[in-house]
């Protein structure tokens, strides 16, 4: 693989996963902080309101590297994968510019509203802003994963010009690849929103501060993780065995299947070798499991990597392992909802130490997992970049080394920055909690109208 | 409608555009010129922060669908435009990063060191996107060194004379666009100060519009087209009535009228290059079959036909939430009640 080559996947790794920092938070959150508004609005309960700005803070800082590191990606595929865009763009440019048009502008339109007339504007228009904030958002995912759709299984083009053109629009909005991944996106988004509310608040809760404020958060969190916790198994699980259908070679490095059968089993533990083609360790091992997850039939054929050319193979440890983690995560964030549901309904939120320090340190998990989903997405689909159209290494800018080389370092000192100042931020504007310290006298909490 | 006439609407709206993103973030980037020169006091440094906090982001997505427009609609000169310019789409995007966290994050922390930094990279940030900008469309008037294996040139074969030219003349006509803005939204010293830069400022940006306009005749093609089809000649006249009309405005103290004309500049301005690069997207210096024309770089019929209709329906429900913000935000801002980016 030459060098700009690898450099560039390399930049284009480093910039979509730190992009994918902020986009999870963006898209769940603000369906919180959209439902507190509106609750303000039902019972002009004051105590809402305060959650609004609070949570809402929190989302702004959280909003504004989205959207810088978003532009990055817009910019790199004309810079560095230039011959991509030349190829596809008749296809790949028209979700982004509809993405631009119906989603960005909403977004930053009513970001802007909500942020400067919060104070000025009427409690229904302040709900109507981050409900308009919320569709943007949301929005915004379905177009680009519609883009990405085309990427992983090309529908309704006609090769032409030497190039790919649109042939059915309508096949491209309705490709059913991209409508799994939206729907197990944005479900797994609204588990990041959740967990990242709950821990917080968990942090309070720990130390007895604002404990009205922060119950009434955690349950609307909680509530709003179980549905989307206990939907992800079966939206992933439908997403991942359509995958495979669609992608065999993706398909196979999922469970690391080597030999093509029927009737495969499942194993717990298993350690893939892909030096030698076969698995070093298979432990646990559940019959016929394995083809009732590709196929839903226990006696299933699943095509295993002695039907899939050599260099037509993902990378198979990455991909094998990533998949395990984010399932294994899933199921995770299952369990820890529904002990939260049960300790919440049985009323022992509050004294269960043990269960809040597990939710505040589980912050970051969903991030993993959300990141560790996308890379089975894209590492799956190698060496293609379009499957079955286009390889990765078609597809690279024809620019220097030295180019190359500045921007990734400059994006790296960059980002690493702004990461900086945007942990930094959060965390202090999370601990400082809803009031001034100055409207806390003798422990009792003034409310701030 | 044929294949020919839909691309050639589509360089029209792709222009348009572009030319929208430049008025409506000028007066962002000139405030952020002017920033830390007009403000000595954190309300003070609040109310400019509220003169653009509800609209900078919003405008900013012109950008992005510029970009986007680009992707779609000529997808040949997305590729070429970006991967050409590599270095300064770069230095571009790393300017966004800056001026949106510098404007954010400025004022979430109390300590005077963060502050500085913050400000100070809002207003790097935006001399440097201005400049940048500025440079980037005055070689496209130029024309590109583009050969038969593509783009010949470096970063530095950007910035000669009139490139270098074409970056000043963005940063003029932004300043007077930042300073006349400032007026419009805020009241007290920093308007004062303002409208004390606003004079001067718009003489210099009407001298080297004019000096842009004659070096443009004389070092680059941009013209020939006006020579074949002389009512053109009223677009680059305008530009130049306009700036004209800014600097009167300016001294007789119509802000509104001023305000105005400083963006009929622009558009006039944005215009006349549109108009003298046509059919090319991205002109060639060094032979003209080496040029990225609008016809070569077109998508197909059945792509540009529908992303017209999808323009046509959204960009007026666009145009009109945004308004709405702007009637939303008339009133003035004053140092007593000025928040800010809290």
């Amino acid at each position: 693989m030459s060098d700009v080559l690898l450099l560039s996947r390399f930049q284009f790794a480093i910039t979509v996963f730190y992009h994918f920092l902020f986009v999870p938070l963006t898209i769940g959150l603000v369906i919180l902080v959209a439902f507190m508004e509106t609750q303000y609005v039902r019972t002009k309960n004051p105590l809402y309101r305060q959650m609004a700005d609070f949570w809402g803070k929190l989302f702004t800082i959280n909003f504004v590297l989205g959207v810088v590191t978003g532009i990055t990606m817009e910019f790199q595929f004309g810079t560095n994968w230039s011959e991509y865009s030349k190829y596809m763009g008749d296809i790949f440019g028209s979700p982004l510019a509809i993405e631009a048009l119906a989603a960005f502008f909403l977004e930053s339109t009513f970001m802007g509203i909500w942020l400067f007339g919060k104070d000025k504007i009427s409690p229904k228009l302040r709900a109507f802003s981050m409900w308009m904030v919320a569709l943007g958002t949301n929005i915004s995912a379905l177009w680009i994963i519609t883009a990405n759709g085309f990427m992983q299984n090309p529908v309704g083009y006609v090769l032409r010009n030497g190039r790919v053109e649109l042939e059915n629009f309508w096949a491209l909005v309705t490709n059913p690849y991209a409508w799994h991944m939206f729907v197990h996106t944005v479900v797994s988004c609204y588990i990041v929103g959740s967990f990242f509310v709950m821990a917080v608040s968990a942090y309070h809760l720990l130390r007895k501060q604002h404990v009205e404020f922060f119950q009434k958060s955690f349950k609307y969190a909680l509530i709003f993780g179980l549905v989307a916790a206990t939907a992800t198994p079966f939206i992933g699980h439908k997403s991942a065995s359509f995958a495979a259908k669609m992608q065999p070679a993706k398909g196979a490095a999922l469970e690391a299947v080597w030999e093509t059968q029927e009737g495969l089993p499942f194993h717990i533990i298993q350690i893939p070798d892909p030096e030698n083609e076969r698995n070093l360790v298979e432990f646990l091992t559940i019959p016929k499991l394995g083809s009732y997850f590709y196929t839903h039939s226990f006696d299933g054929k699943v095509t295993g990597f002695d039907q899939i050319p050599k260099d037509e193979r993902p990378n198979v440890t990455i991909v094998f392992y990533s998949f395990r983690l984010m399932v294994a995560l899933g199921l995770y964030f299952l369990a820890v909802v529904w002990y939260g549901f049960y300790l919440y309904r049985k009323n022992k939120l509050l004294e269960s130490k043990r269960y809040l320090k597990l939710v505040m340190y589980s912050v970051l998990l969903p991030y993993i997992a959300i990141n560790a989903g996308w890379t089975v997405a894209e590492v799956g689909r190698q060496p293609w970049t379009v499957y079955g159209l286009m390889r990765t290494a078609e597809a690279v800018s024809p620019i220097s080394l030295s180019q190359i080389i500045f921007s990734l370092v400059s994006l790296v000192i960059f980002y690493t920055i702004l990461l900086i100042a945007d942990v930094y931020l959060m965390i202090k504007y999370a601990k400082k909690g809803p009031y001034a310290s100055s409207d806390v006298k003798g422990g009792e909490v003034q409310h701030v109208s | 409608m044929s294949h020919e006439t839909l691309a050639i609407i589509w360089f029209g709206l792709w222009g348009l555009i572009w030319t929208v993103y430049f008025i409506l973030d000028g007066y962002t980037l000139g405030t952020g010129m002017l920033f830390p020169f007009i403000t000595k006091n954190r309300q003070e440094r609040n109310q400019l922060q509220e003169a653009v906090g509800p609209f900078w982001g919003g405008n900013e997505v012109w950008l992005i669908t510029a970009g986007g427009a680009t992707f779609a609609a000529f997808p040949t000169t997305y590729a070429n435009m970006f991967s050409y310019l590599y270095t300064p789409m770069m230095l571009i995007l790393f300017a966004l990063f800056f001026r949106a966290a510098g404007l954010e994050f400025m004022h979430k922390e109390e300590s005077p060191r963060w502050q500085n930094s913050w400000k100070w990279s809002f207003f790097g940030s935006s001399v440097a996107l201005s400049f940048l900008f500025g440079v980037t469309f005055a070689n496209l008037y130029y024309g590109l060194k583009i050969g038969p294996s593509g783009y010949e040139g470096t970063l530095l074969s950007l910035l000669h004379p009139y490139g270098i030219l074409g970056g000043l003349l963005f940063i003029s006509l932004f300043i007077v666009s930042g300073s006349l803005w400032i007026m419009i939204k805020t009241t007290g010293d920093v308007a004062d100060r303002a409208y004390r830069i606003a004079r001067p400022a718009s003489v210099v940006a009407a001298g080297i519009l004019a000096i842009f306009f004659v070096a443009t005749s004389n070092r680059t093609p941009l013209f020939t087209n006006f020579t074949k089809l002389p009512v053109l000649w009223i677009i680059p006249a305008l530009a130049f009535v306009a700036s004209l009309l800014t600097l009167l405005f300016v001294w007789q103290k119509r802000i509104g009228l001023a305000f105005t004309n400083i963006c009929l500049t622009i558009f006039s301005m944005m215009a006349t290059g549109f108009i003298g690069m046509f059919p090319n997207m991205l002109p060639s210096r060094i032979a003209d079959k080496y040029s990225t024309t609008l016809f070569e770089a077109a998508g197909s019929e059945l792509n540009l036909k529908i992303m017209l209709g999808v323009a046509i329906v959204m960009v007026p429900i666009v145009i009109g939430y945004q308004l709405w913000s702007y009637k939303l935000f008339k009133e003035k801002i004053s140092k007593e009640t000025a928040k800010g980016y809290q």
